[in-house]
């Protein structure tokens, strides 16, 4: 082979360069993400397991019932009442955003839109700060 | 030879416009194209299907039946309780974190004041005695009963909700500002800034409501005649903020007992710029 001593050290190198991503990360799995749960509260409007996956579809599913059929009713959860919001509701309990919220969905590395007009306590305060 | 493939090419050329045409032709015919030029349609079908009722307010055209909300001003109350209207406006801009941008061309409002000449230019002529020419009106988006807005919106951002309040769900807005060109009103405002944002270490929200979101850049706004407070049984902040001055009365136009509607047959109203036949739910006593 003609310049075998240049292409094979070269083609070692373009493997380790484009599995850069697999090695660098091997035998330090992340740890699974553990968002802080509120005290006091035993139940959510929805079992722990369709929170976790289905979230995003239940807070859609409130927007569109309260915004476009007015169904502002209360939803009951361990014999307390919740308004459908996320300001008002979801976060009546999950007070941090930083503390719940932002712990998975840094790790799943997702930015839902949600946080451009809707308010976490540490953002009303900075915004009140600033005054 | 070559006038025969002349003749064929034509014949087939037209045959196949006609044939692409027909059915939408057809089509358009059988559907009377209703979305946008339906006679006294909702202009949207979000309106609940409601069916065509007996008149309100200065219209004695259709009007759907079911709950109709509509607000009475008494622009000389208003004229009668200096700071009145005032206080009124920032009930309404506390509550949903309007921004106050501080200047002209960037401003976003849900209720502000106007003179005369401005909010009824149709009214408007040089003779008209000059006190009415020296107050000022509250002006607010007039939650149409034929809301040209509702229809020029592509996303159904705005729509005509059961209780005739012209909704804005503001996640599906995408600013396109159709909106506002369709308002005759000047009632929506857009977020040319970063509500949350600040000028000068002055922020545009000063005082923020953590029951209501802000809006984001990009997104228009507007008065909801807040549609959420509704439910609960309170009424709108501002109607809320003039207290028992009776200055406005708000209820339901579509029910003969409510006091909004005893308002609407003892006095003489006005509305704004009737003639385009967006049928205003707002009424002055001038
Ligand atoms: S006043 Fe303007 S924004 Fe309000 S419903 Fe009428 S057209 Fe739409
Ligand atoms: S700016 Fe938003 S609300 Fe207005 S027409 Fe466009 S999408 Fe609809």
């Amino acid at each position: 082979m003609y310049d075998g001593a240049k292409i094979i050290p070269g083609l070692i190198i373009f493997v380790v360069l484009s599995t850069f991503a697999i090695w660098y990360g091997a035998g330090d799995a992340k740890q699974v993400p553990k968002p802080e749960k509120p005290v006091g509260y035993t139940n959510c409007v929805k079992p722990t397991d369709f929170m976790r996956q289905s979230h995003m579809t239940l807070l859609n599913q409130w927007r569109d019932e309260v915004i476009r059929e007015g169904k502002r009713e209360q939803v009951e959860a361990g014999g307390k009442m919740y308004e459908k919001s996320l300001q008002n509701g979801c976060m009546h309990c999950h007070t941090s955003k930083e503390k719940f919220c932002d712990v998975c969905h840094s790790y799943a590395s997702v930015t839902p839109y949600c946080w451009d007009c809707h308010m976490s306590a540490k953002k009303i305060k900075g915004l009140e700060e600033a005054i | 030879m070559d006038n025969k493939r002349r003749k064929f090419l034509k014949i087939a050329g037209l045959s196949a416009i006609a044939g692409i045409g027909a059915p939408a032709a057809l089509n358009m015919l059988m559907k009377g194209n209703v979305q946008a030029s339906s006679p006294h349609g909702h202009g949207d079908d979000h309106g609940g299907g409601h069916e065509e009722a007996k008149g309100h307010g200065a219209h004695h055209g259709e009007v759907k039946q079911g709950k109709r909300y509509g607000l009475v001003i008494d622009v000389h109350k208003f004229n009668q309780t200096p700071g009145l209207a005032q206080k009124c406006i920032s009930a309404c801009h506390d509550t949903f974190n309007v921004p106050d941008i501080g200047n002209k061309k960037d401003e976003v409002k849900w209720i502000w004041e106007e003179p005369y000449t401005h909010a009824f230019p149709e009214h408007s002529h040089y003779k008209r005695n000059t006190e009415l020419h020296h107050l000022s009106f509250l002006v607010t988006c007039n939650h149409c009963d034929d809301p040209p807005c509702v229809r020029a919106c592509p996303t159904q951002a705005t729509f005509k909700n059961e209780d005739g309040i012209v909704m804005m769900d503001f996640h599906r807005c995408i600013g396109c500002r159709f909106c506002m060109a369709a308002c005759p009103y000047g009632s929506r405002s857009f977020n040319w800034r970063d509500p949350r944002g600040m000028k000068d270490g002055k922020p545009f929200i000063k005082k923020v409501n953590p029951e209501f979101p802000t809006r984001m850049r990009g997104v228009v706004e507007k008065c909801n005649f807040c549609a959420g407070l509704l439910k609960k049984g309170l009424l709108p902040k501002c109607v809320e903020a003039t207290g028992d001055t009776k200055a406005m009365v708000f209820g339901d136009l579509n029910d003969p007992a409510s006091e909004v509607s005893k308002v609407l047959k003892s006095h003489f109203t006005i509305q704004r710029k009737p003639a385009l036949g967006t049928k205003p739910s707002v009424f002055y006593i001038i």
